[in-house]
């Protein structure tokens, strides 16, 4: 079976105000992988999915980035959203004022619009997250509230899960997903990560700790320190550093 | 001045305007204002003596005024004998189709999602009557509110016909001594509307919902008077959220309304005059006087304004909260853009016992634009038990827009509670991202952040008034990011 890349980071060097925090990062994601990059505090797993959703505030000096072909960094970060590209965010924002399902509403048709497909009405709309909030047991009072306002961090964390499972993106970038989180609500990310496994579609789980792997399991576990990748492996891998720690991998480069 | 053919332009419309091409220079009273020229105006409205009397006293105490300059505001100054006081309709051909209107003007219309009838009208293509049948569905309104013994007409109308009423209240909340723009609409003000609400009525439906278009603006000194009487409620929407391409550079009008005993008045408004080009050439002047006094007890007074346009605006909807247990309430959403500047607020002055008052205020600047949010709570010994809170927020978008809160609290009752709550943010890069991030457009996106913020405010204002405010924020947004 040949398999079809979706994400392909080249020799990329990128940072913030002349200080290079990605210092010659590769990876390929093929469609339907699912890829763990694990690394220490302050290795740059957060700069590295800014960078790949577009941020603004930081710059790429070399190296490329591509998405089924082209290239993402000509694209401003709405279009990288509607070409598939979803973050599920550390710390996602409050928005006061706007209704979670207004909010929700204007993404899917944005996205619709982009596949060129007809954007839903509300009675479709309403459906469609009510089924997708059914299946991750999310109470329908919580998306009439304001975006994230006043959520707990766990209800912030279903909520993002949510939006990945309404707005199906190719990829999915989970950044610590896991922070903060207990038990339950991990499992209501995992379900939701997991339920968007299709074969097709790809997941790049940025993680500090195994502990979401063990929910999430992946086809491969980079560990990412000083900006690269410095060893790669499969599942097994994460085991073996959450028992020697990072510092070990970084020595052995 | 050979000639002068009377032309009313009554609240069914100004349907006269384009029928009206004859002699056209005959109608016009030289530039300038002298008491001549306000004999004229007041000769060719037919009105009786007391009324010219009380316009030339209004003129010769404006005199002796002299503009104000407290506002954070700076513009030309207005040289207030260079203006025409007195002139008949724009003269200008009306376009023959859509085809010939400005293709700006009829996009902004489609976003705003007005019907193409309506469209037509608005940019004169047609006459109102086509539209609406404006007759039949002026008189239609008119006869089914005259059942219950409301009264809605033109203020000049209502000079003629219910004098007694007129004579009794105009000027008896804004005083022509209030101040200087008020006194000048008091000296020349040319139309504007009436109501009067009976005793225990309730007005079956928001006054000019129906006349959106046929009681569009009468001019630059527009003169509104609104009477509530014991018991009874109305809902007043002033404004149209369609543009309004005015050739009147200052604008001055005053809104007095009364509010009797147990009595219930909410007012909205929404004001979206030429607001001038990117450079600020051009755009209205709006120096406005609007009070309502709450006379007896338990009466309602609730502003609600949505102000958009106007290259200045100088505006504080106030209450005078007389009677006791009288509420006042002012939502206010004023969006600033390029180099429009606005100095707004309003003013709660509790007189009477168990007073409570209400201030939400929301203000958005973004481009070069600047604006000040200037609110006064006086609390007067009597006032035992008067609480206010009021809330002001402001939201900046860019770097180059100014934003200023000026709350001025007078308390002479130990009683008294009084609450201010005031922030100032901006819209952030990481809500900006978000939406981004989900695929929303950074325009889309910071219309619904804006909508968001204002979401308390336009929440008072009527159902389809609201759907509409909502898209006008979004227009006045526009090229405001990137």
């Amino acid at each position: 079976m040949t398999k079809t890349p979706l994400l392909e980071i080249e020799d990329l060097h990128a940072g913030v105000c002349d200080r290079e925090i990605i210092k010659g990062f590769n990876l390929t994601v093929n469609e339907g992988e699912v890829h763990a990059i694990m690394g220490p505090n302050g290795a740059g797993k957060s700069t590295l999915s800014n960078i790949i959703c577009g941020k603004p505030g930081y710059e790429i000096t070399s190296g490329s980035i591509r998405f089924k072909g082209k290239d993402l960094t000509a694209m401003s970060p709405e279009e990288r959203a509607r070409e598939g590209i979803f973050l599920c965010m550390q710390y996602p924002v409050e928005i006061p004022g706007v209704p979670t399902t207004t909010f929700l509403k204007h993404a899917v048709n944005a996205i619709r619009k982009h596949q060129e497909l007809p954007e839903l009405d509300t009675m479709e709309f309403v459906k469609l997250v009510r089924e997708e909030g059914k299946k991750l047991g999310i109470d329908n009072e919580m998306i009439k509230r304001p975006v994230n306002v006043g959520f707990s961090g766990g209800e912030k964390k279903r909520l993002e899960t949510l939006q990945m499972s309404i707005l199906k993106p190719a990829l999915s970038i989970l950044d610590e997903a896991d922070s903060g989180l207990d038990i339950d609500a991990l499992k209501v990310v995992a379900d939701g990560v997991n339920a968007l496994r299709d074969g097709k579609r790809s997941m790049l789980v940025i993680t500090h700790y195994q502990r979401l792997l063990n929910y999430v399991v992946p086809d491969f576990v980079h560990v990412y320190a000083d900006g690269r990748i410095v060893k790669s492996g499969d599942k097994s891998l994460a085991l073996e550093l959450e028992e020697k720690g990072y510092a070990e991998f970084v020595k052995e480069k | 001045m050979s000639n002068p053919k009377p032309e009313i332009i009554d609240e069914s419309g100004d349907k006269y305007k384009y029928g009206f091409v004859t002699d056209i220079e005959a109608d016009t009273a030289p530039k300038g204002l002298n008491p001549d020229i306000i004999r004229l105006i007041s000769e060719k409205k037919g009105e009786p003596t007391w009324l010219l009397d009380y316009r030339l006293k209004a003129f010769e105490f404006w005199q002796t005024m002299k503009e104000p300059s407290w506002a954070k505001l700076s513009y030309d100054k207005i040289d207030y004998q260079d203006l025409y006081y007195y002139s008949a309709p724009k003269q200008k051909a009306a376009p023959k189709s859509l085809a010939e209107v400005d293709p700006e003007l009829l996009e902004t219309y489609a976003k705003l999602g007005i019907p193409l009838k309506e469209q037509e009208a608005l940019a004169g293509v047609v006459a109102v009557d086509a539209v609406f049948d404006s007759v039949s569905v002026a008189t239609t309104y008119r006869a089914k509110l005259a059942e219950q013994g409301i009264i809605f007409c033109s203020i000049s109308e209502a000079v003629k016909e219910h004098p007694d009423l007129v004579r009794e209240y105009l000027g008896s909340v804004v005083p022509y001594t209030d101040n200087f723009f008020a006194c000048l609409n008091s000296a020349v003000f040319t139309d504007g509307s009436f109501v009067y609400i009976p005793k225990g009525v309730r007005c079956p439906m928001e006054l000019s919902t129906y006349f959106r278009i046929n009681a569009k603006n009468t001019g630059q000194f527009e003169r509104t008077l609104i009477i509530a009487d014991d018991e009874s409620y109305v809902s007043y929407l002033e404004g149209c959220t369609a543009p309004q391409r005015d050739e009147n550079q200052l604008h001055a009008a005053i809104v007095e309304i009364v509010v009797k005993k147990d009595a219930e008045v909410k007012y909205s408004t929404v004001q979206n005059w030429y607001p001038g080009d990117k450079d600020g050439k051009g755009g209205v002047y709006n120096f406005v006087t609007k009070r309502a006094a709450c006379r007896g007890e338990n009466a309602k007074i609730s502003w609600t304004q949505v102000e958009t346009g106007s290259a200045v605006t100088w505006k504080y909807p106030s209450c005078v909260l007389q009677g006791d247990n009288s509420v006042g309430e002012f939502y206010s959403v004023a969006i600033t853009n390029n180099r429009q500047q606005a100095d707004t607020g309003t003013k709660m002055i509790h007189i009477g016992k168990n007073t409570t008052s209400k201030i939400i205020s929301k203000g958005i600047s973004a481009g070069f634009s600047n604006q000040t949010y200037r609110g006064l709570v006086r609390v007067g010994p009597k006032a035992a038990n008067a609480r206010n809170y009021s809330q002001c927020d402001s939201l900046l978008i860019g770097q180059n827009c100014g934003s200023h809160t000026v709350p001025y609290v007078e308390n002479r009752n130990k009683t008294a509670v009084i609450e201010h709550e005031a922030t100032t943010s901006k819209i952030s890069d990481e809500q900006l991202f978000y939406c981004l991030q989900r695929g929303i457009g950074e325009e889309e996106a910071v219309s619904l952040i804006v909508n968001g913020f204002c979401k308390e405010v336009m929440q008072h204002l009527p159902m389809e008034f609201a759907i509409e405010a909502a898209k006008l924020i979004n227009i006045s947004l526009e090229g405001s990011v990137g």
